[in-house]
């Protein structure tokens, strides 16, 4: 008696009842597809993430501003030239600001110079444009320097960039997204460009229209306009703090080298040291480190609710096959009296529960790469050959497992009991 | 056979004695029972129910081992085999016939016969030519594709003959073969042993019923766990004394 019979008889044993097979496999069907679409939309959620973050550009910082070292230290800001804030010394916190000499500072090129450009950074939020009866609710309205588009790697698709007169001319210009730009104007968006649209009341005149960053994940990053930062600043946000610097470092090879004089010069700008630093800068491999930690806890807690679903369908598959021995006592005495030994009849019943969970495994992973086929709640799966494979592995092994009681029970029947039970 | 040497007999009961349970409400299924059924001999075994018959049917097919006594199933001592190899001699040795037929459920006449074969090691080919000559021999080479649920009472049976001969058993182990027939299958069936039994086998059937007693050629009868008599019959007509001259 070898596996190939063993095999044929539990085949037999499997297609005998079509419909209890089928319902018993659905549990494990479940399970794996489950298991493969949900780690698949795990993966894609994190892949998303990572591309929008490597379109940021390898070699570039984000200097922000955070809540400052705690104490009696008092926040001593150069306020020379540019215009900062209200500062409120000699409370316990400080709210910490960087100005525009922050990021002039960053530009010299003894004191740092692995830094290539400096781009300061300010922010309005919920700016409505509008123009000729048409408005829209800008996500993104960014004062900046002219230095930014090299950084963030934008161009225009249509009319002008900005320029270093902008930003000495304090000239009210912006440069739109295709968002924005459609739905002020209609069509395609180009002829935005010319026009003069009202941002929260202030005109400012579209010289361009942004080359499209398309989307990732639920976030539209054609919904934006940049404006020079003196303008946006004499109108929208007025001369507080920046909301952010962008750096970029002279190559891939420099960003460490770079983030250290950065935080040079800004602790002894600020009177601090790394330890208290009322700033933080975020570089795109720390940022990718966060990113992928949290996606990776993401995707083991959908795995993990997946998985339970499998466990169930593994208990689903000892249950049919604990009623399939008690149904089939009698056969198994008749075989037992005709010669069948004990590892002939566990063979058998644990390559039915075996057969249950393969076939349910194969389905499930048919059905979960056809899912993961499709955009899930904005994010396109990534189907990972890891948890397909162990998706599948797990459920034979369930299978195995959960078969081996049921197996065993039949194999010690008794085969007087057993020919006797009707 | 010729007589030259004496062979050993098929079935050699010393004092086997089976209880069940224990102290008080121990039941004594049988009592010390002594028989010898040389090769070749068709015995009937015959008792109202709870004569212990049933028992003895158990512990000479090696489904149950006695409580005490010796049994040699072919020259094998019986009590010293382990599962397996009861199971290996049930498969090789034995042949069984029981009154239910107890053939597989959804499996076709042809697989069933095939079975033991299957647990026994033979190759599919060589399996597939064997099962078909045994169900050619009970009449049914032309049913090798249905199912049980497909036959007959009768034509069950024969499956189940055909089953148990598959293997070339030294004994046909039947135990009321016939309570399950109406009168005609049970004339078909008995015919069968008769061939069988010509055809040199050892046959052992348990029964109450007088008919099937007839055909045999040695009828033991229990009573209480205990034989109460052993008595040797003329062979019946011709079909029998042409047995005795194949032998």
């Amino acid at each position: 008696m070898n596996v190939r019979e063993s095999a044929r008889f539990a085949v037999r044993g499997v297609t005998a009842n079509p419909m209890r097979t089928a319902l018993t496999t659905l549990g494990i069907l479940i399970g794996v597809a489950a298991v493969i679409i949900l780690v698949a939309v795990g993966n894609g959620s994190s892949a998303a993430v990572k591309e929008s973050l490597s379109r940021l550009g390898s070699n570039t910082l984000t200097v922000q501003a955070s809540q400052g070292g705690t104490g009696g230290r008092a926040g001593g800001f150069g306020g020379f030239g540019g215009a900062p804030g209200e500062v409120s010394s000699g409370t316990r916190t400080r709210t910490a600001e960087l100005t525009l000499d922050d990021a002039e500072a960053l530009t010299d090129a003894t004191l740092a110079p692995h830094v290539l450009r400096v781009a300061p950074r300010v922010s309005a939020s919920s700016v409505t444009a509008t123009y000729d009866g048409a408005t829209h609710t800008v996500s993104t309205f960014l004062g900046t320097s002219p230095s930014y588009l090299t950084i963030n790697d934008d161009s225009v698709q249509k009319g002008e960039t900005l320029t270093a007169e902008d930003w000495t001319g304090r000239r009210r210009v912006a440069l739109v997204g295709s968002s924005v730009a459609e739905d002020l104007v209609g069509g395609d968006g180009l002829d935005a460009v010319g026009k003069t649209v009202q941002f929260d009341g202030i005109g400012f005149t579209v010289v361009g229209v942004l080359t499209d960053k398309g989307s990732t994940g639920p976030q539209d990053e054609d919904d934006r306009v940049i404006a020079p930062l003196t303008a946006v600043q004499d109108t929208l946000t007025g001369y507080g703090s920046l909301s952010a610097i962008s750096v970029q470092a002279k190559d891939a090879d420099s960003v460490a080298t770079a983030q250290a004089e950065i935080e040079d010069v800004l602790n002894s700008r600020h009177h601090v040291t790394s330890d208290d630093a009322d700033y933080s800068i975020q570089n795109p491999t720390s940022l990718l480190t966060a990113v992928t930690s949290t996606s990776q806890t993401f995707t083991v807690l959908l795995a993990s609710v997946a998985a339970i679903s499998l466990l169930v369908g593994g208990i689903g598959v000892m249950n049919i096959m604990l009623v399939t021995v008690t149904e089939r006592t009698r056969e198994i005495g008749i075989r037992k009296a005709i010669g069948a030994r004990r590892g002939d009849i566990v063979g058998q019943f644990l390559l039915e529960a075996v057969l249950l969970s393969l076939f349910g495994g194969v389905m499930g992973v048919l059905v979960g790469l056809a899912g993961s086929r499709f955009e899930i709640v904005g994010v396109r799966p990534v189907v990972s050959a890891s948890s397909v494979a162990l998706a599948f592995g797990v459920a034979v092994g369930t299978g195995l497992f959960f078969g081996l009681y049921p197996a065993n029970r039949a194999a010690a029947l008794r085969p007087i009991e057993a020919l006797r039970y009707e | 056979m010729t007589g030259a040497r004496v062979p050993r007999p098929v079935l050699d009961l010393r004092g086997v004695t089976k209880v069940f349970g224990a102290g008080d409400t121990a039941v004594h299924a049988l009592g010390g029972v002594d028989l010898v059924v040389d090769r070749g001999e068709y015995v009937a075994v015959m008792g109202a129910s709870g004569s212990g018959k049933s028992t003895l049917m158990n512990i000479v097919g090696c489904l149950d081992v006695p409580t005490r006594g010796r049994y040699l199933l072919d020259g094998v001592d019986t009590r010293r085999l382990d599962e397996g190899r009861q199971a290996m001699v049930r498969n090789r040795k034995i042949g069984f016939v029981f009154q239910s037929f107890n053939l597989v459920p959804r499996t076709s006449a042809q697989s069933n016969v095939e079975l033991p074969l299957a647990y026994a090691g033979v190759r599919l080919a060589q399996r597939r030519e064997r099962a078909a000559a045994a169900l050619a021999r009970v009449g049914l080479a032309d049913r090798g594709h249905h199912l049980p649920s497909e036959l007959s009472g009768g034509q069950q049976q024969r499956v189940a003959i055909a089953r148990a001969l598959v293997t070339e058993p030294v004994l046909l182990l039947a135990d009321e073969p016939t309570g399950a027939l109406d009168s005609r299958s049970t004339r078909e069936v008995l015919d069968l042993f008769d061939d069988v039994s010509a055809g040199g086998r050892t046959i052992l059937v348990i029964t109450h019923e007088e008919e099937v007693a007839e055909r045999a050629h040695r009828v033991v009868r229990f009573r209480d766990g205990h034989i109460v008599s052993d008595e040797r019959r003329a062979p019946r007509g011709a079909r029998a004394a042409a047995a005795g001259g194949a032998a």
